[in-house]
Order: C-alpha cells, then structure tokens, then sequence
C-alpha cells in the first residue's frame, strides 16, 4: 500500500518535472527541474530495491551532471530569449509526434508480465544487500564490461580536458624538460675578468 | 506496482524526452537535457526488468548506462564551451561550418 502510494508520488514528480524541463522559459529553470527528475527517479529506484542505483544516480547525475549543466548555463552568455523563437510554430508538430509516439510506446508495454519459468540467471544467492550482490555480478561475469566502462570515463576525461584546454601565445610558461636538461657546463660560464676593464 | 506501471512511466519520460528535442530544436543545451531525460527512461526499463524478473543483469547495465550518460555529458558540454570559444554562438542553425 505505501509502496503504491510512493510509486504515484514519485512518478507524478518525475513526469511533472519532465515537462518542466523542456517547457521552461529559463534554461536555469531546467535544469534545476531535471535535478528534481533524477531525485524522484532516485526514489522510485529504491521503491525497486535498487538501492545503489538510487545512490549513485543522486551522486552521479545530481552531483556531477547536473551541476555540469548549470555551469555551462551560467557560463555561456547565451541570448536564450532567441533560442525559443519557433517553440510555438512547432508545438502542434512536436506533440503530435509526441502523441503518437508515447501512445504507441504504453500500447506496447502496458499488457506486459514476466513470465514465472523466467529464473533469474545472473543473480548471487544467499542474504547479501544489493549493493554487494551488485558487486559480486559486476566483478565477476561482467568484469569486461566494467573494464571497458572505466576506459569510457578516462577517454571522455581526456577528450574533454584536449578539447577545452588552449594555450594562450606569448605567455612565459615553466618548461620542465628545458630545467631538466640545464648542466653546470650549460648553465654557469666561467670568465677571467680582466683587472680595470670588466666584461 | 507491476511491472506494466513502471514501463508505462518509462514510456512517458522516453516521450517527454523525445518531444523536447523536437520543440527546442534551437536550444542545444535542452536538447542534452533531453538526451539524459531518454537514457533515465531506459534506465528505469532496466531496473524494473532487473527487480520483477529477479535478475541482477539490469541493474549492472543500468549502471554501464550511466557512466556511459555522464561521459557524454562531459564530451557534449566540453564541445559546446570550445565552440562558443570560437563562435561566440551555440545557436544550432548556426552550427553549420561543416555543411561546405
């Protein structure tokens, strides 16, 4: 009974922000409201059990993503007012497409039941939490996966620091190689000063 | 809740998400916002598959989806700050300069 009272609360949540996010005037305003999104979607992840996912989407997405989006937002100093010119022209089109594209989507899904010879297969026994059972299927059948994952993250990092990284020209910069090379015989210049004359 | 409401939910946000990228078409930041928008629906499908069938498989790629989800957040805004850098626009009928 809770868990179907919870289930209403976050879903309306979830689905209420959603359009909110794509409806709303300020760009602030949107993503703020898909921080609102991911958290109601974070509860209904622990209505499922899904307790780790639910963690690591608030950390992940709310956290990281999220805040990401803000930044850029107030970073970029972007004529927004321009950007929603043709938001009415297409709004009959778009929810249309909307329209029949979710109607066909719930037509599909909302006859569906799992069958019960369907046995989980990939799923550790015993009383572990999720958290642990998660781990025991990800560093066990899908170490690869998760190996690959890894590479995934270490490439967007690196693409992302090449792509936004510039240097600036005629900017005296520390050269570590150059420091490294420097020998007293390259360094220090040993002269006999002549007696009244100097250098 | 059965399964049928949490994949009706899911088929709602996926909807929501696909009909903002079509009515912001000129707003790339909302267009990623859309995207993320799509790939929680499809992490919702994931887990609700992964707790009524009693499978652990989903909730493992729902996990590959989100760092999957972050990283090209992280490329897609990067992309965005290089091109205001250079344009001073991110206007997307203004992205264009590959058209030749």
């Amino acid at each position: 009974m809770a868990e179907a009272v919870f289930f209403w609360i976050f879903s309306t949540i979830l689905v209420g922000s959603a359009v909110a996010v794509i409806f709303a005037r300020n760009p602030v305003h949107s993503v703020l409201f898909l921080i609102l999104a991911f958290v109601s979607a974070a509860g209904l992840f622990l209505i499922l059990g899904a307790e780790f996912l639910a963690m690591i989407l608030v950390v992940v997405y709310v956290g990281a993503v999220a805040v990401l989006f803000l930044f850029i937002v107030m970073l970029l100093d972007v004529d927004f007012a321009r950007m929603k010119e043709g938001f009415v022209t297409y709004l009959p089109q778009g929810l249309l497409i909307a329209f029949v594209f979710g109607a066909e989507l719930v037509y599909v899904v909302s006859g569906w039941a799992v069958s019960p010879h369907a046995a989980g297969a990939a799923t550790p026994s015993g009383t572990l939490s999720n958290t642990a059972a998660l781990g025991e299927v990800l560093y066990t059948r899908y170490v690869y996966f998760f190996q690959a994952a890894g590479f995934i993250l270490l490439t967007a990092m690196i693409g992302a620091i090449v792509i936004t990284l510039h240097h600036k020209v005629g900017v005296k910069r520390q050269d570590i190689g150059a420091q490294n090379a420097r020998t007293p015989e390259t360094a220090i210049e040993l002269r006999k000063v002549p007696s009244r004359v100097g250098i | 809740m059965d399964l049928s409401a949490y994949l009706i939910l899911a088929a709602i946000v996926f909807t929501i998400g696909v009909a903002g990228i079509i009515l912001n078409h000129k707003n790339i930041i909302i267009i990623l916002m859309s995207v993320e928008l799509i790939l929680l629906a499809v992490n919702i499908n994931l887990v609700a598959f992964s707790t009524f069938s009693g499978d652990l498989t989903g909730q493992a790629f729902a996990l590959f989806i989100l760092t999957v989800a972050a990283a090209e957040a992280a490329i897609g805004l990067a992309i965005l700050v290089a091109y205001f850098r250079n344009r001073g626009s991110i206007a997307v009928e203004d992205i264009n300069s590959l058209k030749g």
